[in-house]
């Protein structure tokens, strides 16, 4: 018997996974969501493995706070590593159960059975049972046991196939699929008039002004501090949200200044301190030291769509439908925030643009489910602006790194110190912080302070700060920053992007120091054989020259990680061409995820990862002049399509394998981490301060 | 005060009567025809969610006012083609699996059209130049590139 893996042992009722109400049709529940990472796709790949059913034939309900597995959220590069996993623990467990009835039915043997098409065969003939004929006699309202057998190597159709996704179609065809196209009869559209900082009161209000703007009928409905219009014109409604910015005052208003975007305001704030590891020497025994300290600011997940969320309030149940990542974890949010029983709430995940973490999507349902309540029988839907969504959803923090390492006699580091300061990685509703609109509302519970992603989860700042490689000893200092000037929470990766560009270009730095070619260094502290196997592949890929000189505005840069210390294996070579700016000319990826369900699918995320990656490092900071300054696509631009280079992406061994590694975010970090090793074998100078802009780069040739 | 706009949507005559003229084409699209292909990114005609083909040109409709597109003729998405009888543009899209989120692609389904319709043979790079005024966050550049320059091959095949 295998332990089960954590969704399904937390969610053991096998009916809560599989169903077969209808004849012909095999209904699987995934607690995970669809984001644009064709989740919803694998999961039919698994289930119609384990089942032997027709993929046709499989229906993945997904995303609901009734009869669904709750999987917390679709996050962390887990929904295969954990979630696919559990369904195909569970659909084994289902067919085995189907399989023991049949043999019973049929008067034989199980292991005379196997199945086809959802149809048992004896000896490889049709039996005359299938699973629904069967479904009356077999109780799925049992627990899994983990007893079903997976299917092995060899024995999968669809597992480690390009399947085409299931949700594309709609997306080419025009077709309503998105969270933002769903009316409801009577539905009213509403903006919020946004509480610029969580302290902030409304002073006053100009109503008459807003109804001017608004050119049609409109209506207010206030809660405390949190201020709406409602009105059965969107193009109305819009234009009061837009205008009441103008005609509503508020006091206590925060106004963070430029210095407060940059990492280096962090350190020195109030912080809650943690070590993870041995003590830092006070003696370095005769070793060579060697320090650096790298940077980066805040980050939007710059969503294409501003976020969106409906919600209907009829005889005592709150209906929402939203685009976050949790049905589950909101469920709950909504519950303490507005004063109801999680049981009068149902959540419906409907896809929006992609998200990439934490971004306003939970706030924006929370809005509609607040104007909601006030208007019973009313469904509210609620569409942010798009300034909106750039100043209030929540960054990514800045993070300040420094790294200081102890070198061996062949300058190899044999004691390493990551000290991080960073604002938390989690601010998601999930952990009891607040909805956007808490912060507005009356008679509020207070809220948790702010606490990072926990080490077993995989941490938040000191995501990948500990190095793969082969270090005697080495230790994690995190500063975590308790208050931000802006709110904080989840975007692709967490720490490991920034931890990952210093600790990458730190070992290129040692290699240059050391005399030996950046490949090779890494090689030469690394006993992992499948890191090795990546770097070693990527080396081959790009026709890397061992010790090729740089400089003249041509480089080229390596760097390697493993997302978690315990996913995807990557590494990443990146071409480019330095000036005043950076142009990437060309990225190759040796990835080693181990199952890969659909490696097409697989490959489309590594690649996103690594253009999302690279526009972070060319373009990305969220700018504080007086508020958030960056508040449309001028001022927060992203990499473009004639800027994105042309990258390859090798699968090591992608369906050799039986376990799941969890690639979506594997990419973002060595990416980073290659492109600034890149720009240093260009120029001859090392940039240590995300992003690596113009102005960045300008003054680092001027320094030289 | 309301005031009637006559225009041609994917081929079809089409009448809307409304208070205010100002109102964006694409909330007429959206909200009146009820034609939800067309997306709303963000009302600044900035990241291309948004664009239509008006007489044939690239538009972003999301602050275009719906007097000027009076009398005009208007393709949305859901006028390239359909799933039984899909545009050679969206069935390379499939082909390539070219999108994550999905969301941009109305927008870029657009402009690859009226490209293809000027210059029949770009280059990757004239693709890519003509899709700058479309913003992909996901990440799923050169697939769609990839995809333009299929269908592109696919119509010169075509229609020689």
């Amino acid at each position: 018997m295998n332990a089960l893996p954590g969704p399904l042992n937390d969610n053991p009722r096998l009916d809560l996974w599989v169903s077969f109400a209808e004849t012909g049709k095999v209904v699987v529940n995934t607690g995970r969501v669809e984001l644009g990472q064709g989740v919803l796709t694998a999961m039919a790949q698994i289930a119609s493995d384990e089942l032997d059913v027709d993929m046709a034939s499989v229906m993945v309900r997904s995303g609901v706070t009734d009869n669904m597995p709750n999987e917390g959220y679709t996050a962390g590069s887990q929904s295969i590593q954990m979630g696919g996993q559990a369904m195909a623990q569970a659909c084994a467990d289902v067919r085995a159960l189907f399989l023991e009835q049949a043999a019973k039915a049929i008067g034989c043997n199980a292991n005379e059975l196997t199945v086809r098409g959802g149809k048992f065969l004896r000896n490889g003939a049709l039996s005359g049972q299938d699973y629904w004929t069967l479904n009356g006699a077999v109780d799925l309202a049992v627990n899994a046991t983990g007893r079903g057998q997976r299917k092995a190597i060899g024995e999968r159709a669809h597992i480690g196939r390009n399947d085409a996704r299931t949700d594309l179609p709609g997306k080419l065809f025009g077709e309503p699929v998105f969270i933002h196209d769903m009316r409801l009869a009577g539905m009213k559209h509403a903006r919020v008039v946004r509480q610029p900082n969580k302290d902030a009161t409304i002073g006053a209000i100009d109503e008459a002004a807003i109804r001017r703007a608004a050119k049609g009928d409109i209506a207010f409905v206030r809660s405390g501090d949190f201020l709406a219009i409602v009105g059965d014109d969107e193009p109305a409604v819009e234009r009061a949200g837009a205008a009441a910015v103008n005609h509503v005052t508020w006091t206590n208003v925060e106004m963070p200044t430029p210095l407060q975007q940059e990492a280096n305001w962090l350190v020195q704030r109030p912080v809650i301190d943690c070590l993870l590891g041995s003590p830092e020497p006070s003696d370095a025994q005769g070793r060579e030291r060697f320090e650096a300290t790298y940077s980066r600011g805040y980050l939007a997940h710059a969503s294409i769509s501003p976020s969106c969320g409906l919600a209907e309030y009829r005889d005592g149940h709150l209906t929402v439908w939203t685009h976050c990542q949790g049905v589950f974890p909101l469920r709950g949010a909504l519950a303490r925030m507005l004063k109801l029983d999680a049981k009068a709430i149902t959540v419906h995940h409907v896809q929006g643009s992609g998200c990439y973490g934490h971004n306003g999507a939970d706030d924006a349902t929370a809005d509609a489910a607040v104007i909601a309540m006030q208007m019973p029988g009313t469904p509210i839907r609620i569409r942010w602006r798009r300034e909106e969504e750039f100043v209030h959803e929540p960054k990514s923090p800045a993070m300040l790194v420094k790294v200081r390492a102890l070198l061996d006699a062949d300058g190899k580091p044999s004691d390493w110190t990551a000290e991080i300061w960073s604002g938390n990685h989690n601010g998601r509703p999930g952990g009891g912080n607040a909805l956007l609109a808490g912060y507005a509302l009356p008679d509020q519970e207070p809220f948790p302070q702010a606490n990072d992603v926990p080490e077993a989860a995989g941490g938040g700042a000191t995501r990948n700060a500990d190095p793969l490689y082969d270090i005697a000893d080495k230790r994690i200092i995190h500063h975590m920053v308790t208050e931000t000037p802006v709110r904080v929470s989840a975007l692709r990766g967490l720490g490991a992007m920034p931890n990952v560009f210093a600790l990458e270009c730190a070992i290129d730095e040692l290699a240059g120091r050391a005399g030996v070619d950046p490949v090779a260094y890494r090689l030469s502290i690394t006993s992992d054989p499948r890191a090795r196997a990546v770097i070693e592949k990527v080396a081959v890929m790009s026709n890397w020259q061992a010790n090729a000189s740089g400089g003249a505005g041509r480089g080229r840069g390596i760097a390697f990680s493993r997302y978690k210390n315990r996913a995807a294996y990557a590494a990443i070579i990146v071409d480019l061409e330095v000036d005043e700016e950076i142009r990437l000319h060309r990225i190759w990826c040796a990835t080693d995820g181990g199952l890969i369900v659909n490696p097409d699918g697989a490959i489309n995320q590594l690649e996103g990862g690594v253009i999302q990656s690279a526009s972070w490092v060319l373009k990305e900071q969220v700018r504080l002049d007086g508020g958030t300054a960056s508040f449309d696509w001028e001022t927060y631009p992203v990499l473009k399509f004639s800027e994105v280079p042309m990258i390859d992406i090798v699968l090591i061994n992608p369906t050799n394998s039986d376990v799941p590694l969890g690639v979506g975010e594997a990419t973002a970090g060595p990416t980073a981490a290659a492109i600034g090793n890149a720009v240093s074998h260009a120029l001859g100078i090392r940039l240590r301060d995300l992003p690596l802009t113009r102005e960045r780069i300008m003054a680092a040739l001027l320094q030289e | 005060m309301a005031k009637t706009f006559d225009f041609t949507v994917n081929g079809k005559p089409i009448t809307v009567t409304l208070d205010n003229e100002e109102t964006p084409l694409l909330d007429v699209l959206r909200n009146e025809l009820g034609l939800m292909g067309t997306r709303f990114g963000c009302g600044l005609e900035q990241c291309g969610c948004c664009m239509a083909l008006i007489d044939g040109q690239p538009e972003k409709c999301c602050a275009k006012p719906v007097w000027s597109a009076a009398g005009k003729s208007i393709t949305t998405v859901e006028g390239l083609g359909t799933p039984a009888l899909p545009h050679p543009l969206q069935q390379a899209f499939l082909d390539e699996q070219a999108g994550q989120c999905g969301y941009c692609l109305s927008g870029i389904l657009i402009s690859a059209k009226a490209l293809l319709a000027k210059n029949p043979s770009p280059t990757r790079a004239e693709i890519a130049l003509a899709l700058d005024g479309n913003i992909c966050r996901c990440g799923s550049h050169n697939r769609i590139l990839r995809a333009v320059e299929k269908a592109a091959a696919v119509m010169r095949g075509i229609h020689p």
